[in-house]
């Protein structure tokens, strides 16, 4: 079934949540395939068996056993099954099991989007975000209104539309919105997850293949040669289909080195400011 | 009220102020088909933008601008707009408005509704509603462009939605005087000897669908109302502090909530899709039950199953808001009601499969489209099971997938549930039979092009492609794989425009060419048959018809004929 539904669509995952997400579809396509099929069958013979041309009389009572209430518990016993032995528990694991950079040595992002665009920010060397304030908004500047002079701001960098990550760690996204409703959604990694104005919220994640060998995978389907998105999965206005922002999964030494590039780039860049 | 046969009404009291409960269904229908139209048109122009990204659209791209490109906010407004009008000012007030109106006093034996007045008060609600809504087309600022869901804060920072929330309110004031009035007729109006299990089917399916509008609507027009105070009072109902948009600070008192709208519209817009499909559902009851020539397969059953349906469609809202940030306790309460109201829904339709054996099938046009309920039905509760699952949502939210999903539901579904009601009771309006031969050009393209349009779209969703995409994916990577299916979807959305042409021309052709026929054409065993054909105008029955029998007793052993009419008096 998974090589059913992969030939027509589904992406392969690669995110230590994918296993289950995808356990989980494959197991209800099953259970639709299952019904479908019942019900076509016995749909189709009786259209052919008791057309009125072949059956002129009809029985006023038809079918007489109640085989039928079998199937609705059945049902009912398989959907149990799928609430508690999958769908609860991924849930769960979603909203507890929230790493953090002290206790997992997560990585711990922000993103914050606004239309139509991924502002990710990044705390810099100390790991501690400085404090951002809506007064300090610049769109052309400064868009996501850090202050500088915070605990923790000096050494913060943020990138637009450009979110790297290590391959095999534990990853936190501290997710919020400027202005409307996006949504967050990274589908290689099963990640889903709404911007609501005036929340934050985390969303946590682990990548189990790195960009470059992804893009190997995919050497030959129409795939072939891009690489990973940040898709807004929700409409956002305008611009919504064109807020797309870009994913790299870098090896830990690539990261560090692009984590160390960022950080000379910020420096050149306040020493221009002088 | 047989005071009033006694003397002719002039044209404007008798077909336009008439209180009269078929002129009012016959008002709703010849509205709601026009502005299914209208919705259905919408669909076909984005099509061309999702199937040819930015190249001028044929024929009417001239609206649009000098080249004729459909821009990304004509493109918001059409969307808007398509889900607005083919839910609110087409589907519901033709399955509620047009045959609830008709059909549920005929069918309980009724000289009318309980409160004439209040229904024409309620047709008139409506169109006036779609009148607000269509006018906002021509309005500077355009139609109404953030989803049909509206959702706060794009909904209140952007143009065009003023006029969408004033017509809104219209509209469900609309359904709010309807829905008493069903409730009431139902309960008070029915003819001697017609008690609860012997109501056909299709009342059934109008009395939950009246409790529904009645107790679900309420949330949405006070949301409607706030969501109109965030935009022209400066409230902020919606809205908490500190957004930023284009680089501006907006200027909100705040302290409101994004995700209070969401609550108010699903609490609403989840039991609104049991109000879409019910009536349908009554109808393919009718239809199956009349063309098998036996009764419905467990009628007790049909019946509690559509009431716990009912009321289990008030506490499953939440499964549209699953990736909003949802903490665990609401997650798991709102998925295990998803899959518990999953039960009735396989209840009904089982049953209807289960009618079909031992039957004696007769394959004319309503039947064709009953029939072909059941699977395309089939089709959209299914899909719906992954994305009642949380942790499935999680990748399937928001694409394609949910879009095929509904409109398998909605529109081969309640759709076609429509067309088997308007073939059925054409000739109980009319006097006279839909062309056969027509009503097969409509069926048999509409249904392999219906295929068409929605099928790929569960492909396109499982590679996750976004939902309400002015490109249609073109932007993304992820997309490239599926995208030559818009072209397929968008052809077939074409000529399922043009398979309409056959039932329209039918609809106008029959009225003059079609077979005269009497009382019962489908020898029929429901009150509405023992009515001349066209109803008396305001009295409908000769003598108001007495109920001795169940709704469906077709075939009975040792019976000369196969159908015996609920009026027929038991021997002895």
């Amino acid at each position: 079934m998974l090589e059913f539904l992969k030939h027509y669509g589904l992406p392969i995952h690669l995110s230590t949540a994918g296993p289950g997400i995808d356990e989980i579809i494959v197991l209800t396509h099953w259970l639709m395939l299952f019904l479908f099929v019942g019900w076509g069958a016995f749909f189709i013979i009786s259209l052919v068996k008791f057309r009125a041309s072949k059956n002129p009389k009809a029985d006023h009572e038809g079918v007489k056993s109640h085989l039928s209430s079998v199937l609705e518990v059945a049902v009912a016993v398989i959907e149990i099954v799928l609430l508690i032995g999958f769908a609860f528990p991924i849930w769960a694991s979603r909203v507890n099991d929230v790493p953090t950079a002290a206790e997992d040595g997560a990585v711990h992002i922000r993103v914050i989007a606004q239309q139509f665009a991924w502002n990710i920010h990044y705390p810099g060397a100390d790991g501690i975000f400085g404090e951002t304030k809506v007064d300090l908004v610049d769109e052309e500047e400064n868009p996501i209104g850090l202050d500088r002079s915070s605990v923790g701001g000096s050494d913060d960098f943020y990138t637009i539309n450009q979110m790297h990550i290590p391959v095999n760690r534990k990853i936190r996204v501290d997710l919020s919105t400027k202005d409307v409703i996006h949504s967050f959604k990274l589908p290689e990694l099963r990640v889903g997850q709404d911007a609501i104005p005036g929340m934050i919220i985390p969303v946590h994640f682990e990548a189990t293949m790195t960009s470059e060998e992804y893009l190997q995978k995919m050497a030959d389907t129409p795939r072939k040669g891009k690489g990973l998105e940040i898709v807004c999965a929700q409409l956002c206005g305008l611009g919504h289909y064109r807020m797309r922002g870009y994913l790299t999964i870098d090896t830990e030494a690539d990261y560090k080195s692009w984590l160390d590039s960022e950080a000379q780039y910020l420096e050149e860049y306040e020493d221009d400011e002088w | 009220m047989s005071s009033y046969t006694h003397h002719d009404e002039p044209f404007y009291r008798k077909y336009i102020w008439s209180t009269d409960h078929k002129i009012i269904g016959l008002q709703y229908g010849f509205t709601a088909l026009f502005f299914l139209l209208v919705g259905f048109t919408l669909m076909m122009i984005m099509r061309w933008q999702l199937a040819y990204p930015e190249s001028p659209v044929p024929l009417v791209g001239s609206i649009f601008g000098e080249d004729g490109i459909l821009l990304p906010e004509i493109y918001n407004s059409l969307g808007a707009m398509h889900g607005t009008i083919m839910i609110f000012l087409g589907i519901v007030p033709l399955a509620v408005g047009a045959f609830g109106n008709y059909i549920v006093p005929l069918q309980i034996g009724a000289p009318d509704m309980a409160f004439p007045k209040l229904n024409a008060a309620s047709y008139w609600s409506y169109l006036v509603g779609g009148i607000v809504m269509m006018s906002s087309f021509f309005t500077a600022e355009g139609a109404a462009r953030s989803g049909w869901t509206s959702y706060p804060p794009l909904a209140v920072i952007e143009v065009g939605q003023t006029l969408w929330l004033i017509g809104m309110i219209f509209l469900i004031t609309s359904s709010l005087l309807g829905s008493i009035n069903f409730i009431t007729t139902i309960v008070q109006l029915r003819a001697p000897g017609l008690s609860w299990m012997r109501l056909p089917f299709f009342v059934w399916a109008q009395l939950v669908t009246a409790f529904l509008l009645l107790l679900a609507f309420p949330p949405l027009e006070s949301a409607a109302v706030l969501q109109l105070m965030d935009r022209v009072a400066g409230t902020s109902f919606f809205l908490p502090s500190g957004l930023v948009v284009s680089g501006e600070i907006l200027d909100v008192s705040g302290g409101g909530s994004p995700l209070l709208w969401q609550h108010l519209f699903w609490f609403l817009a989840h039991p609104e899709v049991y109000v879409l499909i019910l009536p349908a559902m009554g109808i393919v009851s009718e239809v199956i039950a009349n063309n098998t020539r036996k009764p419905l397969w467990g009628y007790k059953s049909l019946v509690f199953a559509v009431v716990f349906l009912g009321f289990m469609s008030f506490i499953v809202w939440a499964h549209h808001m699953f990736i909003t940030g949802m903490g665990t306790a609401m997650s798991d309460f709102f998925q295990t009601t998803t899959m518990i109201i999953s039960i009735p829904s396989i209840i009904i339709l089982s049953a209807f499969f289960i009618s079909l054996w031992g039957a004696s099938i007769r394959f004319n046009t309503p039947m064709l489209f009953a029939l072909a309920f059941l699977p395309m039905f089939g089709i959209g509760g299914l899909t719906g099971l992954p994305l009642g699952l949380a942790a499935a949502d999680i990748y399937l939210h928001d694409t394609y997938y949910v879009i095929g999903h509904f409109h398998y539901v909605v529109a081969p579904g309640t759709i076609f549930g429509l067309f088997a009601g308007i073939y059925y009771w054409y000739p109980k309006i009319t006097g006279r039979k839909m062309s056969e031969t027509m009503g097969k050009l409509h069926f048999w393209p509409s249904l392999i092009f219906m295929n068409g349009v929605f099928m790929p779209m569960f492909i396109q969703g499982l590679a996750g492609v976004s939902r309400r995409l002015w490109d249609g994916g073109l932007e993304y990577a992820h997309a490239s794989g599926v995208l030559h299916w818009n072209e397929f979807m968008s052809i077939s959305a074409w000529l399922l425009g043009l398979a309409q042409i056959p039932f329209i021309f039918n609809i106008f052709y029959s009225l003059k060419f079609g077979e005269k026929v009497g009382k019962n054409p489908w020898d029929s065993t429901t009150l509405e048959w023992t009515a001349p054909s066209p109803p008396l105008p305001h009295v409908n029955f000769e003598k108001i018809p007495e109920v001795h029998r169940e709704a469906y007793e077709y075939s009975v052993p040792g019976r000369k004929r196969d159908f015996t009419p609920q009026t027929v008096p038991k021997k002895g």
